[in-house]
């Protein structure tokens, strides 16, 4: 592959775009996990939710 | 995607119309539920990741080695396999927000804030991208990154309203306020699609005019159009994918957001 006389602006582009797509990709993946984190927390603290207590007490 | 629940419906047999639990095929309203678009989440995530690698993997390895230069740009051409698909997908997403603007509004739709707060992040950075390569591809081809023409200065007023948007959700604390609040915000800024559209063809712009969405058949060979049509579902998969898992993260906060009010209602005080 060659890129010739303008490589530098075709492989920064490239750079650019993994930078941005890694980017999203981390920020919902690390976000995903604190949630699920701080409801494990609150669920071990006894915090439910109302819905949840109902669907609890009907079972 | 479709799979049978049980609902509650009312027995028309039934002389006092009570409701009698019935089975019924699921439809796409049924996912308008956030916990059954959770479950619906977590099953087709995986999916959609795995099919938007194989798309890209696909996608780049056309548009890096099989797409040939241009005749005129020469090798500088690759650069539109980013940059196209980018700027199709920020107008994408503030369309979708205004979609979802409309649900938060007229319907009070349980999701279309949840929807349109998450495509903010991701629509900014598509648009960020666009810029990005198409200052990149500017300077070779036009001698400078960046002129303010009214294509790239309609653009980036566009990734100044997802800024905008971005940051009044993030001001407004009561989730149903700032729904509204951004909702108006995002209508209003929906005048600036046609503008970004049309403006190569209103104004006399150095960003050249449209060369795949116009009457007729697209100005690119099939050699180049091809790749960058594959470039496009690639990017696009990636969007959806995002998009789903952003709301899944939302619907966990206002989760966690809930318990954390209850549990400091509990607090002795209170």
């Amino acid at each position: 592959m060659n890129l010739g006389p303008h490589a530098f602006y075709i492989v920064g582009s490239y750079a650019a775009a993994a930078l941005i797509v890694v980017a999203m990709l981390m920020w919902v993946a690390l976000d995903y996990r604190r949630q699920l984190r701080m409801l494990a927390e609150l669920d071990a603290q006894g915090v439910t939710r109302r819905s949840e207590r109902a669907a609890g007490d009907v079972a | 995607m479709e799979g049978n629940t049980v609902v509650n419906t009312v027995d028309p047999a039934l002389p006092d119309g009570r409701s009698t639990p019935m089975k019924r095929p699921m439809s796409l309203l049924d996912y308008a539920n956030p916990s059954r678009f959770l479950s619906f989440a977590d099953r087709v995530i995986p999916w959609l990741t795995g099919l938007t690698a194989l798309v890209f993997a696909f996608g780049l390895s056309q548009a890096l080695f099989v797409a040939p230069d241009d005749y005129q740009q020469g090798a500088t051409v690759k650069i539109m396999f980013l940059h196209v698909p980018s700027a199709w997908l920020a107008m994408f997403g503030w369309t979708l927000m205004s979609i979802a603007a409309l649900g938060t509004l007229v319907w009070r739709h349980p999701l279309a804030d949840v929807a349109a707060k998450t495509v903010a992040p991701i629509g900014a950075g598509f648009t960020l991208l666009c810029l990005i390569t198409g200052s990149l591809w500017g300077r070779p081809m036009w001698g400078t990154y960046w002129v303010w023409d009214a294509r790239l200065t309609s653009f980036f007023v566009l990734f100044l309203m997802y800024l905008g948007v971005i940051a009044l959700w993030r001001t407004v604390e009561e989730p149903a306020r700032a729904a509204r609040a951004a909702a108006i915000l995002t209508l209003v800024g929906a005048v600036n699609l046609p503008i970004i559209k049309y403006s190569v063809d209103w104004w006399n712009t150095l960003h050249q005019p449209a060369s795949v969405m116009r009457l007729g058949k697209p100005a690119i060979d099939s050699a180049i159009l091809t790749p960058l049509m594959i470039m496009t579902l690639a990017f696009t998969l990636l969007f959806v994918t995002l998009h789903f898992a952003a709301m899944r993260n939302e619907i966990l906060r206002r989760r966690v957001r809930t318990m954390l009010l209850m549990k400091a209602g509990r607090a002795p005080g209170n």
